[in-house]
């Protein structure tokens, strides 16, 4: 461990963090946007449901490498344009939610469903004020997962060229060099455990009746407590 | 008034879920659908707001066809009460309940504010409000369930058994409460159920429909007790048929009999049952004289409690019950403040229970059965 090297080297280490958090945060924000009509989609019309989910994993199977080659001809945009990445990674992003949208909506009671249509709601504010609220803890869970996935994802782009923390981990292959490969390392874990720190807290803000359902869960086992002590555990286990 | 015209309702399987029903559902009274499994009553009640739609013929409600205003206005205008409460587990009991109003543009403050004198109404501590739905009770739901439908304050009120997925004494509370509030707001009630003594409970009228969706009888409970359509609604209402259609007959004409009382401290005397007051009068339960130990004064230990109490209006069926629990064999009677009045025995029950069967066989009891239905005991 070099650590005179870090020292020098710290404004750049610093910026290369600062990108590699960009291009792992806006892919999400632009993915999760997009995933919710689809997902609802896919939620609300059986039909759909196979071809897109299918779709989504295939879009998944494709070599992230391969894909920051092909886009820039797509897209007709530089190679080294970071949007390449961006774009590439919301593909992904929307490859891992679409489904978990759809998984999420299906575990809307339907009872609750069912008031919300009596109630008279119109389809597009029940999605938004009842079905995506009530679906957020398990879509937040999905939005987890391609948070983190993402952080690594984005260090490939090092091989095309787009500065981040993995271009530190090229740096380091290229000069037979361990400092910068550790650096990376460990921006990257760092940068994920703190982006999934605050996505936790962001459902926990966004939730705060999931931890009032717990309460009345703690209140429901301390019934079952007492009820033990009055007939032995075997029958309440029973 | 709610019309159903010809209303049917076929599945592209073939299924018959409503065949040709027609009906008017009075204003301002409670109609029970009821039926066993598979006889479309849900469906039927499903088809009035119109989240089901009819395969065939029209549902009027006041004359103007429910396909006349969209769906989600209609909807709005109508009170719907589900099963298992359905209260969305994301928003606090206030703001549940001021669901509908919020809908309709009413100020979310002005909403919450009429939501909490709202859950008073149902019998529920407005503290409550600020809970989630996961923090209350079975019981506790429903009645925010029954504030959420009442919020918008709809004519029309629609409820798809509502109180069978609770408890027997929570259910009982609930269907109490539910006369009560009918009772001051007589709003237009469609109630669904399977259970006829619920039907009988809180309906007045009864739409016993046959499975394949055929209504087989449609009449006041006292009715379909008395003369049954046919051998479907015979077979349906049960055996107990001739017992429950007691409820409908009032005991006013049972012989009260003078019962001596004693108080706690007094010392039995005599060798049978002996009624034990408090000092204004109102029972507190029975003492066996042969039984207690001689010149002893009588602790509230030795009370055997007694049964259903006879109060003023209460219906043959109560006083047959009294008579029934009592363990003297002898039923209080009280009058309008809880206070010993005498005594009623079974047999002259009996003797009031076949005069009347007797005297009106088939025909609906005299007084409103509005009012009867609502009887139960004191």
């Amino acid at each position: 461990m070099n650590w005179a090297w870090i020292d020098s080297q710290w404004p750049t280490i610093w910026q290369e963090f600062g990108q590699h958090v960009w291009l792992s945060v806006l892919p999400v924000l632009i993915g999760l946007l997009l995933s919710i009509p689809i997902g609802a989609l896919a939620h609300r019309y059986g039909w759909l449901r196979p071809p897109l989910v299918t779709l989504a994993g295939l879009t998944y199977t494709i070599p992230s490498l391969a894909l920051f080659v092909v886009l820039p001809g797509l897209l007709g945009t530089k190679i080294l344009d970071p949007i390449n990445v961006v774009v590439a990674l919301t593909l992904y992003t929307v490859a891992l939610l679409v489904r978990t949208v759809a998984d999420a909506l299906d575990t809307v009671p339907d009872d609750v469903r069912q008031a919300a249509l009596a109630m008279g709601y119109r389809p597009v504010r029940q999605l938004l004020a009842v079905d995506l609220p009530v679906a957020a803890p398990v879509i937040g869970a999905g939005v987890r997962v391609a948070t983190v996935s993402n952080v690594s994802l984005v260090a490939i782009a090092a091989l095309i060229g787009v500065p981040q923390l993995g271009s530190l981990f090229t740096q380091g292959f290229q000069e037979d060099f361990a400092t910068p490969i550790i650096v990376g390392i460990v921006g990257c874990l760092v940068l994920a455990l703190v982006l999934d720190l605050l996505i936790v807290l962001a459902i926990r803000l966004l939730t705060p009746w999931q931890r009032a359902g717990r309460i009345g869960r703690r209140g429901r086992s301390a019934a079952a407590a007492e009820l033990a002590e009055v007939v032995g555990p075997a029958e309440v286990i029973g | 008034m709610i019309t159903f015209d010809a209303v049917s309702k076929r599945y592209p399987d073939g299924t018959v879920a409503v065949n040709e029903l027609t009906m008017e559902i009075p204003s301002g009274s409670t109609t029970v659908l009821v039926g066993p499994s598979g006889c479309g009553k849900t469906t039927s009640l499903r088809m009035i707001n119109r989240m089901i739609d009819p395969s065939a013929g029209r549902i009027l409600i006041d004359g103007t066809d429910v396909t006349a205003v969209p769906a989600s206005r209609l909807r709005r205008g109508i009170g719907y009460v589900i099963q298992n409460a359905g209260l969305f587990p994301h928003r606090t009991v206030l703001d549940n309940v001021a669901t509908v109003p919020v809908l309709t543009g009413t100020p979310r403050a002005a909403a919450r504010r009429e939501a909490a004198a709202l859950l008073e109404r149902v019998g529920l501590d407005p503290a409550l409000g600020r809970r989630y739905p996961a923090q209350l009770s079975g019981g506790q739901q429903q009645r925010v369930g029954v504030a959420r439908a009442l919020a918008a304050d709809p004519p029309i009120l629609l409820m798809d058994e509502p109180f069978s997925a609770v408890d027997p004494v929570v259910r009982t509370e609930l269907q109490d409460e539910l006369l009560r509030l009918q009772a001051d707001l007589g709003k237009t009630i469609v109630f669904v159920t399977h259970d006829i003594d619920e039907a009988i409970k809180l309906g007045d009228r009864l739409a016993i429909l046959a499975v394949g969706g055929r209504l087989a009888q449609f009449a006041a409970p006292s009715q379909v007790l008395a003369a049954p359509a046919d051998d479907f609604v015979a077979g349906f209402v049960g055996r107990d048929r001739g017992y429950r259609a007691l409820s409908f007959t009032a005991g006013d004409g049972i012989a009260v009999r003078p019962e001596p009382t004693i108080r706690i401290g007094d010392v039995p005397t005599g060798a049978d049952w002996l009624l034990v007051t408090d000092d204004d009068g109102h029972p507190r339960g029975w003492v066996d004289a042969a039984a207690h130990p001689g010149g002893t004064p009588v602790a509230e230990a030795d009370l055997r409690l007694g049964g259903t109490l006879l109060g003023p209006g209460g219906s043959v069926r109560t006083a047959l019950d009294a008579a029934l629990s009592s363990p003297s064999g002898r039923g209080v009677a009280v009058d309008a403040d809880g206070r010993v009045t005498g005594s009623i025995r079974a047999a002259d029950v009996f003797a009031v229970a076949e005069r009347t069967a007797r005297d009106e066989p088939g025909e609906p009891p005299v007084p409103a059965p509005a009012v009867l239905s609502k009887d139960r005991p004191a």
